[in-house]
């Protein structure tokens, strides 16, 4: 993790297709930000006790470099939208958005952050892309934890290399096009 | 031993009960709206019927009745352990006219279950309190769970993102996302 | 402290009329669980008056569930107490099925019971905890997260879901349990057990924690009865209401276990309450791990509302048209109008169904126990100081999805 793979061509190749050359210096500010990550968690509903889990021995979130919550959103430079945004909350998620310091990254945890989920009604934001700009979208309802790790790499991949871009975790193979046709067989006990 | 309870208020209120009923087990009477609070007075106040708990309070939208609304309390008695479902139809066909006496002063919880009820369906609590919305915000027009009002209607409180295609923004697809709603928002009253 | 400005002439200050302070907390605020929003009165830390507004999650339940057929409420009731969904689906599958008068197999009411009190289990873990945690104490939040990891996982190993799965069905569950459910079921409840008495210890020792709560947020029997409280809250107040011993539903009565009840309802009582119904919830589940039949049934033999088997629905026409009607046109359930109600997690959790006997609910009503439990907080903390806020609305347990719906 401490290894800075990134200071070399490596990153000038990536930064090609964007537009615009990194530096040497980007790439130290993007690989200290990267693993400095303040977070500011703006927990609403049930994907909260996901993130309780994500952050908690089992899976340990801090072992990526975010682990300080930060309830201050002057503080923070990446806040976790965790939950369903209904029209009553977005004025707060805007006004706590706009008072964080750039640079600022926003995470979508769940699939009601991201697009508003089976809440397709009068009340609920249809994702919080609406109001503000994201930039990891993770799915799930609740997501797992290492849904969310694989979110939070990304994020970071994404710092490091300066890309802006919005991205969604996707399977790590996807159950439409594989052989099996999305059944997965689960390795079970000895007894099954 | 329910149906003591439904005789008792029957000889105290005679012509106020305007009908009873007994399905899977719940004893039911529909009163006259009038005397809606003098019933639940006697309800808590008997010695006979002792319902110390108001447990619930809701409504429900007959929408082509007269009239139209069913306003629903069920009590329940923590000493003697009966309940009764307490109904009265209040409102004209246009959802105008929906009143009906406020229960606020005799148990506690009437307060937040008459607010919700009226945010919910428009049934206006005579002499409560405090008689705002709830649930939904004080800018929001129209009551959400009357079933003229369409489920997918949003009223939002801040603008959406000045971007392009805001119904579905990169990195979701098209063919990405939910195959229902999301374009069909009828936007609130601020567009049309 | 001693004013700076003590040579000026009092007529010449400006002091300003209203002693009071105007103070908001939430609904960002991480005590506020992200959903609550209280304006406060202050005069000096003492709260006057306060405002407690609920609403920030209103997502609708009610009104989607008039949208779908009567299974495709499970998803929605699982994330209204998104802490212990399971106790929610099984609370509405009673419903439905009283009002189609159908009882399910004893061994599935064994099935219940039994992902019922582990649901109510990592409840109370997760509410016992947060309020440690709000109140400083982050080491007993970690251990009892992790004492519900274990919870989760066993829940997984049965419904192949953490945390919302949508496990319940009309007439039964989805799934048989799984043939290792028993033995790990019985180790995890007395994995909790072991963590919880370790947890007790860290925080029953701790001399801060003990005072932020003792005679804090005191409420008596009466008000708390009139707020309509349940649950833990209630009980806290020296009321022994509990929906499995006062009116038992499923095989509740079969089944040796206390109320514990507080004595002065403060928010130790509340705390203390919620920790020794842990206990409980542990006892049960090893009587009825005891008398739960190896075999038998899962589903009620109804073919109005069960779905058959899969190989019947891919063998025989029958079984597909079957199928397709449960499925395409939902179960019917005969016009009529329903209050059931169960102990959940925070209470008295009811169901109040209404059907025009098509196979859409007509009205889906869930009666939160959490609404009415947080209704109170406005006279709990009145008069209070505003430091004592946190240990409050923790020991309410608020659950957002619960409480605004």
């Amino acid at each position: 993790m401490g290894e800075m793979k990134s200071t070399t061509t490596h990153v000038l190749e990536a930064g090609e297709g964007q537009g615009f050359a990194t530096t040497r210096f980007q790439d130290l500010l993007g690989w200290a930000q990267k693993y400095s990550l303040f977070m500011y968690p703006f927990v609403t509903a049930c994907c909260g006790m996901e993130f309780m889990a994500v952050t908690s021995p089992r899976h340990d979130l801090s072992r990526f470099g975010a682990e300080a919550p930060r309830f201050s959103p002057r503080q923070s430079d990446l806040l976790w939208v965790v939950g369903t945004i209904s029209q009553r909350q977005a004025p707060v998620l805007k006004r706590i958005y706009e008072q964080m310091a750039e640079p600022k990254w926003v995470m979508a945890f769940g699939t009601c952050a991201s697009c508003g989920g089976f809440y397709d009604n009068y009340t609920t934001v249809a994702g919080i892309d609406k109001i503000i700009p994201c930039d990891v979208y993770i799915p799930g309802c609740p997501p797992r934890p290492e849904a969310v790790f694989d979110g939070l790499m990304l994020l970071q991949d994404k710092i490091a290399s300066g890309n802006r871009e919005p991205a969604i975790v996707k399977p790590r193979t996807d159950p439409a096009v594989s052989h099996n046709h999305g059944v997965v067989q689960l390795r079970r006990s000895k007894d099954a | 031993m329910a149906e003591a309870l439904v005789k008792a208020v029957q000889s105290q209120f005679g012509a106020a009960v305007l009908e009873t009923h007994n399905q899977h087990g719940d004893e039911t009477i529909v009163v006259d709206a009038g005397s809606w609070k003098d019933i639940a007075a006697f309800l808590r106040d008997d010695r006979r019927t002792q319902m110390n708990m108001l447990t619930d309070l809701t409504a429900v939208d007959y929408p082509d009745r007269e009239p139209r609304f069913e306003v629903v309390a069920h009590f329940c008695s923590l000493t003697r352990g009966h309940r009764l479902r307490v109904k009265a139809r209040v409102g004209f066909e246009d959802g105008e006219g929906a009143e009906i006496d406020s229960l606020a002063d005799l148990y506690g919880s009437a307060n937040w279950m008459e607010r919700e009820c009226w945010d919910m369906f428009g049934v206006k609590f005579k002499g409560h309190p405090d008689l705002r919305r709830i649930l939904m915000y004080p800018e929001f027009e129209g009551h959400p769970l009357r079933r003229d009002y369409p489920a997918q209607k949003i009223q939002p409180l801040v603008p959406y993102r000045d971007v392009d295609n805001i119904e579905k923004l990169p990195p979701f697809g098209d063919d990405m996302g939910m195959s229902f709603g999301r374009q069909t928002h009828a936007f609130g009253s601020h567009e049309e | 402290m001693e004013p700076l400005d003590l040579d000026l002439e009092e007529a010449e200050l400006e002091l300003p009329t209203d002693p009071t302070t105007m103070l908001n907390v939430g609904p960002a605020h991480p005590a506020m669980h992200g959903t609550v929003r209280c304006v406060m009165e202050l005069s000096g830390e003492n709260i006057e008056q306060v405002d407690v507004q609920v609403g920030y999650l209103h997502r609708g339940f009610e009104k989607m569930c008039e949208r779908g057929t009567w299974s495709q409420v499970f998803p929605y009731v699982d994330r209204c107490n998104y802490v212990s969904p399971m106790l929610n689906n099984v609370g509405f599958a009673l419903a439905c099925e009283k009002m189609l008068g159908i009882e399910v197999p004893e061994r599935c009411q064994y099935y219940r019971v039994i992902l019922g009190e582990l649901a109510r289990m990592s409840d109370h873990l997760t509410c016992v905890g947060a309020m440690a945690m709000e109140l400083g104490a982050f080491t007993p939040f970690l251990w009892f997260v992790r004492a519900r990891e274990m919870i989760w996982d066993l829940m997984e190993e049965e419904t192949g879901a953490r945390l919302t799965h949508s496990f319940g069905r009309v007439g039964g569950m989805a799934h048989p349990p799984t043939k290792a459910f028993k033995e790990l079921a019985r180790a995890t409840s007395d994995h909790v057990v072991k963590v919880v008495k370790e947890g007790e210890q860290l925080l029953l020792g701790n001399r801060i924690f003990l005072d932020r709560l003792d005679k804090v947020g005191i409420i008596s029997a009466e008000d708390a009865i009139s707020l309509g409280w349940t649950g833990p809250c209630l009980r806290a107040s020296g009321v022994p209401y509990d929906v499995r011993k006062a009116h038992p539903y499923m095989v509740y009565d079969r089944f040796d276990f206390d109320v514990p009840v507080g004595a002065t309802g403060d928010c130790y009582d509340r705390f203390i309450v919620r920790v020794e119904e842990l206990k409980q919830s542990a006892r049960i589940i090893e009587q009825a791990l005891e008398q739960m039949p190896d075999d038998g049934p899962i589903n009620a033999d109804d073919p109005r509302v069960v779905l058959p088997p899969k190989e019947e629905v891919y063998n025989s026409i029958e079984g597909t048209i079957q199928h397709f009607k449960i499925v395409m046109e939902g179960l019917k359930i005969p016009a009529g109008e329903v209050y059931s109600y169960t102990e959940g997690g925070n209470g008295e959790l009811g169901f109040y169904l209404v059907s025009d006997g098509s196979g859409t609910p007509y009205r889906v009503r869930i009666r939160p126990p959490c609404f009415l439990v947080t209704s109170g907080l406005e006279r709990v903390i009145t008069g209070e100081m505003i430091a004592d806020v946190v240990p409050c609305f923790g020991s309410l347990n608020m659950i957002g999805g619960e409480c605004d719906r």
